[in-house]
């Protein structure tokens, strides 16, 4: 997305000269920008993705620290999306767009929380943007993977979670359940747990997981990204139940196609409920519908008499 | 409903089959013999309501949630009963009464149901799992990756009994199967059914591997036959009344009054039904001007007349003789003949002579011109008549496909297991400066090539119509198909019989593939 009066990209997909950065997740952040301005997390966690100079300059600014240029005032908020996500408000006397990137209102332990922001323009995400996910109280789903380890008690529970993010409020939710077991992680979750470590946030005992140790995880608990339950590296394993945290697992004919046994609904986006109410209580009487179903969201906001347009970016969703 | 809800949930939930059959075999052992009976017939979608049909159903959820919203949503999702489980936003609360699995059956069928008051008062009551479970019973259609194959043999498994013999009585019993399931409990004898009103599973044959299976072919050992292309069906004829079933075993008698003749005794036949006079068949097409006309007039029987081409008898003479073997069968099959169906609706299917399996190769390879030969059936002659698809029986041999380019016009998503990605293309070919549409297909790609195809309709689409979208006419596909005939109902004048995905051409300007009159002039003669 381009704004023409700072000359700078939000999110690109491609390097640019300028470019503001919502969260650090993959489709958000690529490398090779020029300059980037973002939270302090946003940045830690692109460097450790992509190496220390993946940008040739980086700015750091807080939540809700106003900067301006070239007359317009940039601002970030709390997106509660995951650890550092932020939502881009841009001002100046005239006017106010508010871009969400990914959100959730939700509670969420490892991530920021969510900030409601007033404004007039909003360019709101729409990943969920359909009546039917309505994602339910992520304690009642982690719940379901306590009980499973008690019935399975022979089987190794891998839960696909995405490596930033969501892998460590899965295991914080276990922990706020009282779950104290280590919990084993796949190489690829490690780095960034780490990081969230630093930052302070509590995930209790955790060890990567070794070839000496596949044979010894009955009842117990992997997390490795989504792709890695697909891979040769889940072979290994002798005895396998395949679990998966996503906001998608609600609908049954998902869970059938892609095999997983245990679904468990836990999403790190807005759902219809949060996406609507986030509208209204916006108080914008503009509405931008990017990333995702917008249709159903379009035809919602026309419905409560919300101006309200589609925004087609160049990016899959 | 709560168990009916969790043994679905299971199914669906389990890839495994060994835990499938698991998970199905503890609930029939949990749940007393009706609630298991009616718990068959919905898998094996036997367990239909006359009063209750999907539209109405869906009309009556459009009615309670915003339709354009709904309309959205099942568009997106793909399954009703997903789609109505998840939209309906009212939490239940506990105090109300909750009904039993066999009371909901008894009230669903019941005469003066209140169709719209109990689906409603149902899905305020009940939490997500169970509005999908009841959704489900409600419409059918399934699709918890549990076929009524599976179901099947798991009931064999159950009773620990033959599942052939299973079969040979399923279609002659109903819903809720008590006598099957004391058979298989070993509570009482084997189930006895009218054999005169039952349709009996069809034999199938698997798909001949050029690869494989060429060495296996000898003329000690098997028969060949021609393929013919109508459709396959199976005539039940005792007391001169005559009954006849489709291959998916719908009694289609009404459709075609002429087929007749008389036996007292039950026998029972498999054969191919045909367009054409005089055992001269013609095109598919033909036959199709006949097919779901439940009361063909005058004229439609005097334009397009049928006839039978036999392949097999299953009973004769009152017997059921599927455990003769087919040479013995085949004589039977003429002995019935000379006696009974010489007039000009039957005929018998020629076996076709063959020293060896080169011979057998030279006739396959000259069907590639033949409109109505659809390729060759191997038969061993030692084969028993077995229901289904039993392996190393009988093996068509179907003609090889023929190809054409042709442009993606249109894209619309499936439904299923491919709900969220654009599977259902319209292609067509230039004619002068337009393109006609010529063919839909929606099967031969990869799961990698769907993916690709999904992206290239969202990132080529120019205008949408409801859930179809029209994209750049710019990619071209290399379609198979199996044979071409002129059609007036199509505007392109032509219409290909099982139309595929052969290779994705991403490199070919559409410029380059042939035109509407060069294909015409090249696949009908
Ligand atoms: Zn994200
Ligand atoms: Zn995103």
């Amino acid at each position: 997305m381009f704004i023409e009066a700072l000359n700078a990209y939000i999110d690109p997909i491609k390097p640019v000269d300028k470019a503001i950065i919502t969260h650090a997740h993959a489709d958000h952040a690529k490398p090779n920008h020029n300059k980037v301005l973002a939270t302090k997390d946003t940045i830690n966690i692109m460097k450790i993705r992509y190496g220390e100079n993946c940008a040739k300059k980086f700015q750091a600014i807080e939540y809700g620290e106003k900067i301006n240029i070239n007359g317009l005032g940039i601002t970030l908020y709390p997106a509660g999306h995951i650890l550092g996500s932020a939502q881009v408000l841009l001002e100046n006397k005239k006017n106010k767009v508010l871009i969400t990137g990914d959100y959730k209102t939700k509670s969420d332990d490892t991530a920021q929380s969510f900030e409601l922001v007033k404004t007039e323009t909003l360019i709101t995400e729409a990943t969920f943007g359909l009546p039917i996910f309505k994602h339910p109280e992520p304690a009642e789903e982690i719940e379901k993977l306590l009980s499973s380890i008690k019935l399975f008690t022979n089987k190794c529970h891998i839960v696909g979670a995405y490596a930033l993010g969501k892998a460590q409020r899965v295991i914080s939710l276990l922990r706020k359940k009282g779950y104290d077991d280590i919990i084993y992680l796949h190489g690829a979750i490690e780095k960034i747990t780490n990081y969230y470590l630093q930052r302070g946030i509590k995930l209790g005992k955790l060890k990567k997981v070794t070839k000496d140790d596949v044979h010894n995880l009955k009842g117990k608990i992997v997390i490795a990204p989504p792709s890695a339950l697909k891979d040769k590296w889940v072979r290994k394993f002798p005895d396998v139940r395949y679990c998966l945290a996503s906001g998608w697992m609600i609908i049954k004919q998902r869970v059938k196609q892609s095999k997983i046994e245990l679904p468990l609904v836990i999403s790190d986006h807005a759902d219809w409920n949060e996406l609507t109410n986030t509208i209204l209580n916006s108080k914008a009487k503009k509405i931008w519908l990017t990333h995702g179903r917008t249709d159903a969201l379009e035809y919602w906001c026309k419905k409560n008499n919300l101006n309200a347009m589609a925004l087609y970016l160049k990016r899959d969703d | 409903m709560r168990k009916f809800s969790i043994l679905l949930k299971q199914l669906i939930f389990c890839p495994s089959n060994i835990e499938k059959t698991k998970v199905i075999i503890d609930y029939l052992n949990d749940v007393d013999i009706e609630e298991a009976g009616y718990t068959v017939a919905a898998l094996t979608n036997n367990l239909k309501f006359k009063h209750i049909k999907a539209y109405k159903v869906k009309q009556i959820i459009k009615s309670k949630v915003d339709s354009t919203l709904f309309d959205l949503s099942y568009d997106y999702v793909g399954d009703l009963a997903d789609t109505i489980s998840l939209i309906w936003n009212k939490k239940p609360k506990n105090s109300h009464k909750k009904y039993s699995f066999l009371e909901i059956i008894t009230i669903l069928n019941s005469n003066d149901l209140d169709l719209e008051k109990f689906v409603t008062d149902f899905l305020n009551n009940n939490n997500l799992d169970e509005r999908w479970a009841f959704i489900k019973l409600l419409l059918g259609g399934f699709r918890i990756g549990a076929s009524a194959t599976f179901i099947k043999n798991t009931l064999a498994e159950y009773g620990r009994k033959n599942k052939d013999d299973i079969e040979k009585v399923w279609n002659g019993l109903s819903p809720p199967y008590l006598n099957l399931l004391k058979w298989l409990k070993d509570e009482g004898g084997y189930p006895k059914i009218n054999l005169n009103e039952t349709f009996h599973t069809m034999m199938l044959a698997n798909s001949f591997d050029l690869n494989k299976d060429a060495n296996k072919i000898s003329p000690e050992n098997h028969i060949a036959e021609y393929k013919w292309d109508g459709i396959r069906v199976q005539v039940l004829c005792e007391n001169n009344t005559i009954k006849l079933y489709s291959r998916t075993g719908e009694n289609i008698s009404s459709s075609f009054p002429e087929i007749t003749f008389n036996s007292r005794e039950l026998v029972v036949l498999d054969g191919e039904l045909l367009a054409g006079k005089n055992f001269i068949p013609q095109s598919f097409g033909e036959l199709q001007k006949r097919i779901n006309k439940k009361k063909p007039s005058k004229k439609l029987l005097d334009e397009t007349s049928v006839f039978i081409r036999l392949y097999d008898i299953l009973f004769f003479e009152g017997k059921d003789i599927r455990n003769e073997n087919l040479i013995v069968r085949k004589q039977k099959l003429e002995n019935f003949y000379s006696k009974y169906l010489l007039n000009n609706k039957f005929d018998i299917s020629e076996i076709i002579p063959f020293s060896n399996f080169q011979q057998l190769e030279k006739i396959y390879k000259s069907l590639y011109k033949s409109k109505f030969k659809e390729g060759l059936m191997l038969k061993r002659k030692l084969s028993l008549y077995i229901s289904g698809r039993k392996k190393n029986l009988w093996l068509k041999w179907k003609r090889a496909p023929k190809y054409i380019d042709a442009i993606l016009m249109y894209a619309q998503r499936g439904h299923g297991k491919r709900s969220s990605f654009y599977s259902d293309f319209t292609f067509g070919v230039f004619d002068n400066n337009n393109i006609v549409p010529i063919a839909k297909a929606y099967s031969g790609y990869s799961d990698e090539e769907l993916v690709k195809l999904d992206r290239f309709v969202r990132e080529n689409t120019i205008t949408s119509f409801g859930p179809v979208r029209e994209v750049n006419k710019k990619l071209v596909v290399e379609l198979a198909f199996d044979s071409m005939q002129k059609s007036n109902r199509h505007k392109s004048g032509i219409a290909l019989r099982f139309p595929r995905f052969h290779r994705i051409r991403w490199d070919k300007p559409v410029n380059e593939t042939l035109l509407l009159n060069e294909i015409k002039s090249e696949f009908i003669n």
